[in-house]
């Protein structure tokens, strides 16, 4: 195995100066989502969101510390649990929340629901609903990457419960193998639904995995937004040198259900277990460091609270007042309106 | 026009849509070093390079969606399957990702994607290479559905389906490669979602696509020795079906069969006797027959195989029946 490739654990590197200018952006965005999946299940309770919902809170850190390291024009797909990654890509919280609601203004105009957000205009290529189903299509937009020339990379989030389907096995060979410019972040957060990591994979290093497809695999400590911020980085630089794919497993926690219909614990994990997890809280970990830095005291995070839920209350509003899909809608974005 | 071969109608559609659009590639297994399994990529790696002709592992689910994705930002992928049985492997991404991206992003994404290979049975290769999957795929709104029975159809026919705005599913046949027939040259582009009338008739209206056309045709002869004057209508793409044409056809003749290579449980012409029965039901002077593979995997043993197929035999039988003739 060639030395650059072999997998390594990411150490956190270095001083704060690179990043420490968007560490308040970073910190806001992750308060954002926070609160936008809290007033989500709020919303989902009251009926007011239907359908599957899962949500993201615990894993603030993941979406906000890789999407940093992108730039517009480079390529976002994820799974169903993706308003956060949504969100930090720069889709509005009015958008998603009137998607959640099923209306009109929605990012998909009400006709994809939370597992389906899309934004083409900031190339977030979608949420997908069927395990490891984007793998390929994310190594798709890699490829066309490559073809055309142009140095953009494609990013491709996953749980770690998609690294045991075939979708990843293939998509990761074809990309190792003609060196697509193709980020795969694995986020582990310990359970596909309600089956421990260790019930499902032989190996439960999943980075580890990447040697079969010749590509470097990270570990990455998903709490800390800088540490996945770096690693992303790395990743990113060595696609668009034309080095070919990374596979980052970045591990974080679910601090809620796999969806709105099941309990957080109680019964493929314990109460105890969760509650050790968010000792090691991504917002509280970046708090911490801005104070020690001097960055942050109590009342700018008060202003920050205050502004964010200020925001999703407007997003709710929104949603709430939006209008339903007309009934045409229902024919619509079936094909291709006719050119001829 | 030139006298082609199904097969290199298929490429001469590929080479003049490729030099069309820098946005055209090819990709599958076998398709650029080994010139395609059946031939059909001949010389294109040599033409175009390995970037637009671009040879897969075996991996039909990854190779599918790595299309899929491209076609998502805007080229316009050709995914070669070798078999559109291996295809089963891949129909998760032709499914769950083609066919809806543009409807679940409400708009924003297309996917113009042509999926084809060979499909249905040949000779002999038993159950697992021999089977027509046409209504599996026809059944999904989103996608279209063709399959051309002619070169000069497999030439028109991809050509637009490679420049159709939707993810195209395009079955060709195994025994339909070697047919030799008359193509025009250059810029000829069949418009999808258009029946052809093969043979016109006015007594009996018989209704087929791809490997049952050829068939048809024959048990037409084969009737009009007998004073029986069939029309055949070649449907050419099953999704989106053209109702006017068939309709048309039932207006003169009032007696109709519909002839098909794979199972008769909702098949295509499941499909087809539902449109004629609620838009044509006053026109019909007998019950519609079906012919179609009996209902059983195909077996291996060749007189076995020929009892289980439709053929020109079986679709004369179902037109006497239909005529109240015996």
């Amino acid at each position: 195995m060639e030395v650059t490739q072999a997998p390594a654990r990411a150490k956190r590197r270095g001083p704060d100066a690179p990043f420490a200018n968007q560490y308040h952006a970073w910190l806001r965005t992750m308060v954002l989502i926070r609160h936008f999946e809290e007033k989500a299940g709020e919303a989902y309770a009251l009926g007011q969101i239907g359908g599957f919902c899962h949500l993201y809170i615990g894993q603030e850190a993941v979406a906000v510390g890789t999407l940093a390291a992108l730039r517009p024009d480079d390529y976002v797909i994820s799974a169903y649990r993706e308003h956060g990654q949504a969100l930090a890509r720069g889709m509005t919280p009015r958008s998603v929340m009137a998607e959640l609601f099923g209306k009109a203004t929605g990012c998909s105009k009400g006709k994809g629901g939370s597992m389906h957000l899309f934004d083409a205009s900031i190339n977030f290529m979608g949420g997908h609903g069927i395990v490891g189903g984007q793998i390929p299509l994310g190594a798709g937009f890699a490829f066309a990457a490559k073809y055309r020339g142009t140095d953009q990379v494609s990013l491709t989030y996953f749980g770690e419960a998609a690294v045991n389907i075939g979708s990843f096995h293939e998509a990761l060979n074809m990309a190792g193998l003609w060196k697509l410019p193709a980020i795969f972040v694995i986020e582990n957060n310990g359970y596909g639904m309600g089956t421990a990591l260790k019930r499902a994979s032989a190996i439960t290093e999943l980075y580890r995995r990447a040697a079969s497809y010749g590509m470097p695999g990270v570990e990455v400590d998903g709490q800390d937004v800088v540490a996945v911020k770096q690693a992303t980085d790395d990743a990113v630089a060595h696609a668009r040198a034309g080095a070919g794919p990374t596979l980052l497993e970045i591990k974080t926690f679910r601090y809620v259900g796999h969806s709105m219909s099941d309990a957080a614990s109680g019964t493929y994990r314990s109460k105890e277990e969760l509650d050790s997890s968010r000792q090691r809280d991504p917002i509280v970990l970046l708090e911490m460091r801005m104070r020690e830095l001097g960055m942050l005291d109590d009342d700018s995070v008060k202003k920050l609270e205050a502004e964010v839920i200020e925001e999703i209350a407007d997003a709710v509003k929104f949603a709430e007042e939006s209008p339903e899909p007309e009934p045409g809608a229902l024919w619509t974005d079936v094909y291709a309106p006719a050119t001829t | 026009m030139a006298v082609l071969t199904y097969r290199d109608a298929l490429n001469a559609a590929l080479r003049e849509e490729m030099h069309r659009d820098e946005n055209v590639f090819l990709m599958g297994e076998e398709v650029a070093e080994y010139n395609g399994a059946y031939k059909v990529s001949r010389g294109l790696l040599e033409e175009f390079g390995p970037r637009r002709v671009v040879d897969t592992p075996i991996a039909e689910l990854g190779f599918a969606g790595i299309g899929v994705g491209a076609a998502m930002v805007g080229l316009r992928p050709v995914i070669e399957m070798m078999s559109m049985n291996f295809a089963l492997l891949a129909i998760d991404q032709i499914v769950n990702a083609a066919a809806k991206i543009r409807y679940m992003s409400g708009g924003q994404i297309g996917c113009p994607l042509v999926m084809r290979g060979p499909g249905g049975a040949a000779l002999q290769l038993g159950a697992q290479h021999s089977q027509a999957f046409e209504s599996w795929y026809a059944h999904i709104p989103g996608l279209k559905v063709v399959m051309p029975a002619t070169p000069a159809d497999a030439k028109g026919l991809l050509k637009a389906a490679i420049r159709d705005d939707n993810p195209v599913v395009f079955i060709e046949g195994e025994m339909l490669y070697n047919m030799k027939g008359e193509v025009p040259d250059g810029e000829y582009v069949i418009p999808l979602g258009r029946a052809d009338i093969k043979r016109a008739g006015n007594d009996v209206t018989i209704i087929c696509h791809s490997k049952t056309v050829a068939p048809a045709l024959n048990a037409a002869k084969t009737l009009s020795e007998e004073g029986i004057d069939a029309e055949v209508i070649d449907l050419r793409t099953i999704r989106p079906l053209d109702h006017e044409t068939i309709l048309a056809s039932i207006a003169r003749t009032n007696r109709v069969v519909v002839a098909e290579e794979g199972w008769g449980f909702a098949g295509v012409g499941a499909e087809v006797v539902d449109v004629i029965q609620r838009e044509a039901f006053d026109a019909l002077d007998a019950p519609i027959i079906r012919v179609h593979q009996a209902d059983v995997p195909m077996p291996y043993n060749k007189h076995l195989e020929k009892a289980a197929k439709a053929d020109a035999t079986k679709i004369v039988a179902a037109v006497h029946q239909v005529c109240y003739r015996n």
